[in-house]
Formats: structure tokens, C-alpha cells, sequence
């Protein structure tokens, strides 16, 4: 892990400050640059308005609101099971990660705990949402920066494990698999070797992405010093996951609460950069990936035999209360604060989705960046559409 | 095996089922206490679930000292969210009501949450301390007439886009927030979505059937689903 | 050439015309929501191949573009940008509507801040359901949407009658022979 080089810090504040000598000469004028909400290189209907002068941003503002769905007022009118569908697509690509901690809070509230079996499996299928996940970040994170190569290798490692997350699920995304008091079923005959095979794939995957795109000197020279946080504006702003640890803040869900998953039963590391730029965050989620197919490895080793349900009432009617659940998404921190009445329904429940927080960061941090860096910092904070609006 | 906290603590999950001695959260009865003593005539209620979670109420002329107070003196520096709680039950009960026949009529009488409530509405913020990974959600209530609190973008930067979004969605002021922009919905938008008062239009005009089939459990019998459809054909509306 | 818009189109230049077509299709990019990685994996993964159709998903630009597969739900905030660019597709244009936010709201159907169906907007072509739809019912759109422009009258498109050019009767049979079921012609 090399850290950023003063040199390259110094390098990239003397250009900007070069080019606002020249702007401010030639006397130019602003221009207002529309990115999206159509565009190839923002993950979804973004829309980032920027004010620009000459090459330099002076202000820029994300635009949201194109994917709002209003899933806080749906809830309030569906029952919870109907819920755990809706709220697999807030994150669609780790669609598993998002039903855990609103399922988590339902079975707080009703004071029923799943079984051992169904905490491993739920466990593993965190991880393996996680995984599906970054890879394809790391695959876009190539085609964002005019690397096209990554990205099919994305595409197909995700593939093996959409299958297996299908084979054990029954649907690529969006699963549906998690109930209040276990899960639906139980894992298919060969998954847990299949799963192990899997694993390999996706580690010689991230040796291949860490070589062609994190050895590459553009790469390097497009994303040192690029869009750095510090770690009291990171706390401030409420950044979470990968962002977070990559401004040296250690702080990582899955290790600092107690929930009834089973991440303590394996031994992982928790990655964190210093440095806090767009190299950073990109290079912690990489490490994380394969931390977590060491996680999946190992629990794979440890599911206890026993029942995948707990015993819950045929209608769930959870009884009142409010309970608040937030789990180490893929993205950083998901939680749901849940409120309820003893009607088969939520009577409230409010999302925090943690790509809200990471791009609430945005107007704050695009100041005084190149255009070709606004593309650049948001594929490194990594965001959702449906993550983000909801 | 009981979880262990990250400082070494030993803290028994108050969800247990097995547990019946009263479990005892030293730290964060300790919390409280500090935060009571220092917050003194700005706080109003709390309420603790040990190992769990803790709520406190503050006064509303006193949010944003209250929350200041918890940033400086308490190290909560992690912004989590900001969003309100309606607390009237909806008019419209599931949307699940027939066009046909006449409105039922419903009870509307506000029941608050945890650390007690005296208006319909109220903001509450996470808060989170970044060395001792506790956190703590703090309320407060919000006047019926004309609902408005401090905004607290001067304390917490990420407090903004909560503030904007919790604005368009609950109609709530935020004095002091200079931009209060629709976050989410169009500029021509008209009203506040998750006020319960507001309809969801495609329920009034076709409701929603109910539950009409509900899968089996792993290793439940058939004989005990066909029951469930039974019952949810003869159901009435069930919110009231 | 003038025979097009005269209305006088002999039958094999139109039949070559729309194997050219229907095997040349350059696919806008776009995606909106969840079916759009569904899309993703269809056009970019090396195993549901989209090019082997002769589908090329490289535009990032209406403007060069012949399909647009409207993948996702589509918001009230987001419908006047999909009006417009459709807009700026030039004809002979097509849409596939993916995905059941697409074609009718789905799971978002009472929701107040989505439009029940991108049909409001544009007219749509193939409707795939799915919720998301696997990548291989993508490609069965496409395929069915190849048949149907391959029974497209050239001259009512020319003259602006777009999608009621096509046939759908003819579409049922040649469907149904595919498959393999036989079809009651009314």
C-alpha cells in the first residue's frame, strides 16, 4: 500500500492554481455544463449541474429526485413481508444486503432470533451480495476512466456469483429470501463446494483488476490527490463504508455492534487508507472484495446442521415499538429505522441509505476540480441511483 | 457466548428470550446521566432499552444547543440522519378501502413513541460517537400550526440535504437553512407526501385486494395456508 | 430514391430493406434502474452476448441510435427527459419497454411519484415482463421485435404511421410456428 507523494499533492494544487491565473487573465466566462441525467458515465439518472470556469468547477450540484420511487410512503401500506420485497431494490446490485437489516429490526422488535443455520447462511449471502456488488464496481470504475477491458471481466465473474446466489435463492437479484425469523428455504445439495470453487474465481479476479487497473500509471495519475477528505468533514457528512476507511477512520460495522450475524466467528481485517483521495477508496474496496471471499471461505466451513425458521405466527403482526438497524452494506452504512403500531404493517419507517450521505459530500467537494474529475470522484465514492433517491 | 463490545465490555442482547434477570447497560445509563446533567431544562423524556438503544426528547427552542452540547461535550460526531415521524394514523388505513361504499370513519388520535411526544409531528437525528461506536437518537416535537425547528447545518454539515428532503416530505421549516430546495420531488409538486393525510391516489381509485395467498413455511402443512386464505377472504379492513 | 415516398416500394426491396434493418440495429445506452444491469449483463457479459443479433450497444447518443430499451421505472420527474429523447432519435426508431416498472408501474404502481407505464409517454414496441427480466427474455424481445420489423411496411412508416405499420397478426403466426404451439386465427 503506497501512500500519496507530496510531490504528486503539490503537483496537481500548482495546475489548478496555474489555470486560474490563466482564467482569471483571459477573463472568461462561466459556463454551466449539464451532466445527465442521461449520461454513460453516471450510475443512473444523476443529474450533476456544474458552473464552470474555463476547465475548473466553481460550483457543482448534484440534482436528485429522477429515481425517487417514495418508498417510505409505500411501506406505510404494505404488510412486512410485502416490504422485504420492495426494499431489495434500493441497492439493486447487492439486492440480499438491503432485506438483512430491515429484517433484523422487524425480529428485534418481535423478539424472536433466527436459527444458527439461518444466521450462517443469512451471514454468507451478506457477503456474497457484497461481492457481486464491488465487482462490478471495479469493473466500472475502469470504463469511467476510458478502460473498456474491466468491465467485461466484471460482467462475466458476476456471473458465477449471480448463480450462485440464484441457486440458492431462486432469483439473480432481488431474492426475496430473507423472513422475519430465518429464511425461506434451505441451501441447495453441492452449493457450499460450488460456492468454494466460486470464491477462487473471484480472488484470481481481483488479482487480475488490482494488476491491469491499480498498476496502471494513468489510473494512478487520474485518481492521487484527486477529491481527498478529510476525516473530520467525512464524520461530519456522515460518509460511511469504504469512504469512511479510506480517510482513516476505522470503523466498520460488522465488527464494532452486536447483531445475530455471525461475522465474529470468522477472522477477517478491516482495510482503512490514510489518505482520504479517490486512489484510496477505490483500493479499500478492492482489498474488502477479497476479504470477503476469505470471510465466505470460512464460513462456509462452519454452517451448524438445524432448522433455517424460527417459530413465528403464520401472520406476522410485530408488536409496537421502534427499533433502529444499520448493517455494513456494501455501499456503508444501510439502516432502517422501523416504528411500529401492531398492524401487520410498518407504521413508519425511514431509510437510511448510506449513497444519500456520500453524495451529500458532492457540492462540497467538487469545487475547484477539472471536468474529466467530477467522473472521476464519483466513481469513487460509488453511489446507487435507488440508494441515493429511493 | 455472550457478544463482546469492541472496548471488552460483556453486553447481553435484551432480545433474548432466555435471559430472566433484568439485564443492566452500565454505559449507557452512565451516558444518560451526563448527557441529562449537562442538557439540564432542555431535556424533556428518554427512554432506555439495555443493550439496545436509547432515545432522548429535548425541548424545541433548545435543538440546536441541545445537539451542540452532544457534539462537544459528548463526542457524538457522526452524523447518521434527520428525517420527522407523523405520528396521527392515516385516514386512508392500508388504502385498502372499496370506492364503492362510503369512507369508514377512523381514529385519528395521536399516540407518540418512544421518549414521549406532545405534537403530531417530530424530528428526530442519529447521532453516533465515532471512538465508542454508541449511538443515540434524540426527538423533538415540532408545533402543529406552523411546524419549524433550527436547522443544524451549522454544527453538522451533512445536515443539509436531511433538511431539504425532510422539508418537501413533511412541509417542516427549518430556520436557518438558507436553500430549502425540493430534494426529491418536481419544483410544481404540490403537497407533503409523507404527511398521512396525503392519499395515494392509485389506492383510492383501486384498492389493493389484501393478503390472497400466503406461501407455506418450510415444513408448515398445506391444511394451515388454506386456513390463511379462509381468513384473509372474511377479513375486513383491519386498520382500526 | 423516390419510390419510397411515392408509395410504390416493390416487395423485395422492401424485404431487404428490413433484413437490413431488423440486423443492424444500434441499441441507445441507457438504463435506469435495477433492469438496466439486467441490460448490462445482456449487451456487455461475454455469456448473453448481444451482438451475435447484430444488436451494437456502442451509442451514447439518441441521435445514433435506432432502439432504445426503456429499462427501470420511470418517474414523473424523469418523464419529460425520455420524451425528449426520444425525440431526438431520428426514424426509424423502435422501443422496448423492459421490465414491469416499464411497462405498467410495477411494484411502484401506487406510488406518487412514478409514471404506471413508459407507454404514457412513448409508444412502445415489445413489452418484456420481468421484474428484472432475465437476460435471455431480453433477447427474446429482441428477436420478436427483429420478426416484427421484418413484416414492417416501409411505406406507411415513410408516411408516419409508425408502429401501426406493423402486422400483428402476421407477428402471431410466425411467433407461434417458432415456438412450436399452434395459433387460432380470429
Amino acid at each position: 500500500m503506497t501512500m500519496l507523494g507530496d510531490r504528486q499533492q503539490l503537483s496537481y494544487i500548482a495546475s489548478q492554481a496555474a489555470d486560474a491565473r490563466l482564467n482569471l487573465e483571459l477573463e472568461t466566462e462561466g459556463m454551466t455544463l449539464n451532466i445527465g441525467p442521461q449520461h454513460p458515465a453516471t450510475h443512473g439518472t444523476l443529474r450533476i449541474i456544474a458552473r464552470l470556469d474555463g476547465e475548473q468547477v466553481v460550483w457543482a450540484e448534484p440534482a436528485c429526485g429522477y429515481m425517487h420511487r417514495g418508498y417510505e410512503k409505500l411501506t406505510e401500506v404494505r404488510t412486512f413481508p410485502q416490504v422485504t420485497t420492495l426494499v431489495n431494490r434500493i441497492d439493486w446490485l447487492g439486492s440480499f444486503a438491503n432485506e438483512v437489516p430491515f429484517i433484523l429490526a422487524a425480529e428485534k422488535l418481535m423478539g424472536v432470533e433466527a436459527p444458527t443455520r439461518a444466521q450462517y447462511i443469512r451471514t454468507i449471502l451478506f457477503e456474497l451480495s457484497r461481492i457481486a456488488n464491488v465487482s462490478l464496481f471495479l469493473g466500472d470504475l475502469g470504463v469511467q476512466l476510458g478502460a473498456i477491458t474491466p468491465v467485461f471481466l466484471a460482467f462475466r465473474d458476476r456471473e458465477y456469483v449471480l448463480n450462485l446466489i440464484e441457486s440458492a435463492t431462486g432469483g439473480r437479484f432481488h431474492p426475496n429470501f430473507d423472513r422475519i425469523g430465518g429464511l425461506k428455504d434451505d441451501l441447495p445439495a453441492g452449493w457450499i463446494d460450488e460456492t468454494r470453487a466460486v470464491m477462487k474465481k473471484l480472488r484470481s479476479f481481483c488479482d487480475q483488476i488490482e494488476d491491469l487497473l491499480f498498476g496502471n500509471e494513468i489510473f494512478q495519475s487520474r485518481t492521487r490527490g484527486i477529491g481527498v477528505i478529510p476525516r473530520d468533514v467525512a464524520l461530519q457528512y456522515g460518509l460511511s463504508g469504504a469512504n469512511l476507511r479510506a480517510s482513516g477512520v476505522d470503523w466498520d460495522l460488522r465488527r464494532d455492534q452486536t447483531l445475530p450475524m455471525v461475522w465474529d466467528k470468522a477472522d477477517w481485517k478491516v482495510w482503512t487508507h490514510p489518505d482520504g483521495d479517490s486512489f484510496a477508496r477505490c483500493w479499500v474496496r478492492l482489498q474488502e472484495t477479497r476479504e470477503s471471499t476469505k470471510i465466505v471461505d470460512q464460513l462456509l466451513g462452519a454452517i451448524p446442521s438445524g432448522p433455517v425458521m424460527a417459530k413465528v405466527p403464520k401472520i406476522i403482526k410485530v408488536p409496537e415499538g421502534e427499533a433502529w438497524v444499520s448493517t455494513e452494506n456494501p455501499l456503508g452504512e444501510m439502516g432502517y429505522y422501523v416504528v411500529s403500531r401492531g398492524d401487520l404493517g410498518p407504521f413508519r419507517v425511514k431509510i437510511r441509505s448510506a449513497s444519500f450521505n456520500n453524495i451529500s459530500i458532492t457540492p462540497w467537494l467538487l469545487r475547484g476540480v477539472y471536468v474529466p474529475d467530477i467522473v472521476t470522484i464519483l466513481a469513487s465514492l460509488y453511489f446507487i441511483l435507488g440508494d441515493i433517491d429511493r | 457466548m455472550p457478544p463482546k463490545s469492541p472496548n471488552g465490555e460483556v453486553r447481553q442482547l435484551s432480545s433474548s428470550s432466555e435471559t430472566t434477570t433484568p439485564v443492566v447497560d452500565l454505559e449507557r445509563e452512565q451516558m444518560l446521566e451526563a448527557i441529562e446533567l449537562s442538557l439540564g431544562d432542555a431535556f424533556v423524556d428518554s427512554h432506555l432499552k439495555p443493550g439496545d438503544d436509547l432515545w432522548i426528547r429535548v425541548r424545541t427552542d433548545s435543538w440546536l444547543g441541545s445537539v451542540q452540547k452532544l457534539r462537544d461535550h459528548h463526542s457524538f460526531d457522526y452524523f447518521g440522519f434527520l428525517s420527522a415521524i407523523d405520528w396521527m394514523p392515516s385516514p386512508y388505513g392500508r388504502g385498502e378501502d372499496d370506492p364503492t361504499e362510503p369512507a369508514p370513519v377512523r381514529d385519528t388520535t395521536i399516540r407518540s413513541g418512544y421518549a414521549g411526544g406532545d405534537t403530531r409531528m417530530q424530528v428526530f437525528i442519529r447521532l453516533v460517537n465515532s471512538k465508542t461506536h454508541l449511538g443515540i437518537t434524540v426527538k423533538v416535537d415540532v408545533a402543529d400550526s406552523s411546524p419549524s425547528v433550527e436547522s443544524l447545518i451549522t454544527i453538522f454539515a451533512g445536515a443539509n440535504w436531511h433538511e431539504r428532503e425532510t422539508h418537501e416530505m413533511f412541509g417542516i421549516d427549518f430556520v436557518g437553512h438558507n436553500d430549502l430546495r425540493n430534494m426529491y420531488l418536481p419544483v410544481d409538486f404540490e403537497g407533503h407526501p409523507l404527511r398521512k393525510d396525503f392519499p395515494l391516489l392509485a389506492r383510492m381509485v383501486k384498492p389493493w385486494p389484501g393478503i390472497v395467498d400466503v406461501e407455506p413455511l418450510p415444513g408448515g402443512d398445506e391444511e394451515d395456508s388454506a386456513e390463511v386464505k379462509a381468513s384473509a377472504q372474511s377479513k375486513d379492513s383491519d386498520a382500526s | 430514391m423516390g419510390l419510397v415516398d411515392r408509395g410504390r416500394l416493390p416487395k423485395p426491396l422492401t424485404t431487404l430493406f428490413n433484413l437490413g434493418r431488423s440486423y443492424s440495429l444500434w441499441v441507445y445506452q441507457w438504463g435506469l434502474a435495477c433492469c438496466a444491469i439486467e441490460m448490462g449483463a445482456a449487451f456487455g457479459s461475454p455469456r448473453y452476448d448481444v451482438m451475435r443479433l447484430g444488436v451494437i450497444p456502442l451509442p451514447a447518443s439518441p441521435r445514433q441510435a435506432d432502439l432504445v430499451v426503456i429499462s427501470g421505472t420511470v418517474t414523473d420527474k424523469m418523464a419529460p427527459v425520455i420524451r425528449r429523447l426520444y425525440e431526438q432519435m431520428p426514424e426509424p426508431k423502435y422501443v422496448i419497454s423492459m421490465g414491469s416498472c416499464a411497462n405498467c408501474g410495477g411494484p411502484y404502481w401506487d406510488s406518487y411519484s412514478v409514471t404506471k407505464g413508459v407507454d404514457q409517454i412513448i409508444p412502445v414496441d415489445v413489452y418484456v415482463p420481468g421484474c428484472p427480466p432475465r437476460p435471455e427474455a431480453l433477447l427474446e424481445g429482441i428477436v420478436l421485435l427483429q420478426q416484427r420489423i421484418k413484416n414492417e411496411d416501409m411505406g406507411a412508416r415513410w408516411r408516419g404511421e409508425g408502429t401501426k405499420s406493423m402486422d400483428a397478426s402476421v407477428d402471431a403466426a410466425e411467433i407461434a410456428e417458432r415456438r412450436g404451439e399452434t395459433v387460432v386465427v380470429q
